[in-house]
């Protein structure tokens, strides 16, 4: 196999313009100046995200981890302004987050695509009949440049599902995409309605050294 | 004793707090007995009932009593872990035991044979744990009401339903007076 170029977040970051690092296979860390430069720049991603849900009123977050979403899920944790409550599945989330939102606070959840599998019915007979908001920030596994074959098995399924339940959906592909974030959110607490961000890998920036 | 003759002798505990309570009959039987404001009455979803009053709890101060079943904790198992990682001491989780799917036809549930639900709450973490006798509900939901601190309370009676009218009130509405009481 030939050496290739470095293809780290860092490569798509506006301030380092280009990682120049050459990997090599078999390399067990081939990358570690890049990957410094691909975790501040997946800081910040991660750190716009959370300042939206902050900006927003959004003060308890449920999460169910994911890999591309950990960034962000961290954030979460550390900031004083939201309560983190970790689930053990995705529809326990929502019953926490319904509750939440009855006691007066704005929910979130964070979770990946194939909970849309899990979720189906809790999205219908609790958030949707009693008409609650309920922002859905997704990890969408399955989409392009995916390594994992069987992620693509809900991957397909995923919007086909969503709008069958009529849930407005967002597809960020583009890391700019997330300028749209706060808009998103205004409009899933004007509507009382579950709204759903699928994040692509591409919009992560690859999985890098997954 | 059955759930609905339960129901009926805490009704006077109940009145006065937020009350989330269990899909199907328990809803149902609850409704009939003394329907208020303040008792959010789960029309589907079954299993969620302990999450959506322990999201309620976590964010404001008022007592929250959870009126569970067994069959729906044994649905939602991962919030018992959930529970007892997050302590909130306005929190009381009430399971009614009667070892069957009560609204389905009274199939019976493991925690009818071999599965101790107290035993499971345990070893999840969950602290405050008590194990009762139908009779005892009362004085031991107004013990765990003074005390100030999180309960569980598993209520183990008999198996049996009362006939009771399906709630037809609008969902909307169930939750806006319910947020309305929250608020009061």
């Amino acid at each position: 196999m030939q050496p290739a170029l470095c293809m780290c977040t860092a490569a798509r970051d506006p301030v380092y313009l280009y990682c120049y690092t050459i990997l090599y296979p078999g390399f067990v860390i081939p990358c570690s100046f890049a990957h410094q430069l691909k975790g501040m720049s997946e800081m910040s991603i991660d750190k716009r995200i959370v300042d939206d849900l902050v900006a927003n009123d959004i003060s308890f977050v449920t999460t169910v981890p994911c890999k591309q979403l950990a960034g962000v899920i961290e954030e979460v944790d550390i900031r004083d302004e939201i309560f983190h409550i970790p689930s053990n599945k995705e529809d326990e989330g929502m019953g926490l987050c319904a509750g939440a939102w009855m006691g007066g606070k704005r929910p979130a959840i964070i979770m990946q695509n194939t909970a849309i599998g899990v979720t189906i019915n809790t999205l219908a007979t609790l958030t949707q009949y009693y008409r609650m908001p309920l922002p859905m920030l997704i990890s969408y596994r399955g989409e392009l440049r995916e390594p994992v074959a069987c992620q693509v098995e809900m991957a397909i399924h995923t919007k086909a599902l969503l709008a069958q339940m009529n849930i407005p959906t967002y597809h960020f592909h583009k890391q700019s995409d997330v300028e749209e974030l706060d808009m998103i959110l205004k409009y899933t607490f004007m509507c009382n309605k579950p709204v759903a961000i699928l994040t692509d890998a591409n919009f992560w920036g690859g999985y890098g050294d997954q | 004793m059955i759930r609905s003759e339960i129901l009926k002798e805490i009704a006077p505990i109940l009145r006065d707090q937020l009350v989330v309570c269990n899909i199907g009959i328990p809803s149902q039987e609850l409704h009939a007995i003394d329907d208020q404001p303040s008792n959010f009455y789960m029309l589907g979803t079954m299993g969620l009932a302990s999450s959506i009053g322990f999201g309620l709890a976590l964010v404001q101060p008022k007592p929250v009593i959870v009126i569970d079943g067994d069959g729906s904790i044994l649905t939602n198992m991962g919030t018992l872990p959930t529970i007892a990682n997050n302590v909130t001491d306005n929190y009381i989780l009430m399971i009614i035991d009667n070892g069957s799917y009560g609204s389905t036809g009274d199939q019976p549930t493991y925690a009818g044979r071999k599965t101790s639900l107290a035993a499971v709450a345990e070893a999840c973490g969950c602290e405050n744990v008590i194990e009762c006798r139908d009779v005892d509900t009362g004085p031991v939901l107004q013990k765990a009401l003074d005390s100030g601190k999180m309960h569980i309370l598993v209520v183990k009676c008999d198996s049996g339903n009362a006939k009771m009218p399906v709630i037809t009130m609008d969902p909307v509405v169930i939750r806006d007076r319910f947020m309305k009481a929250v608020q009061a």
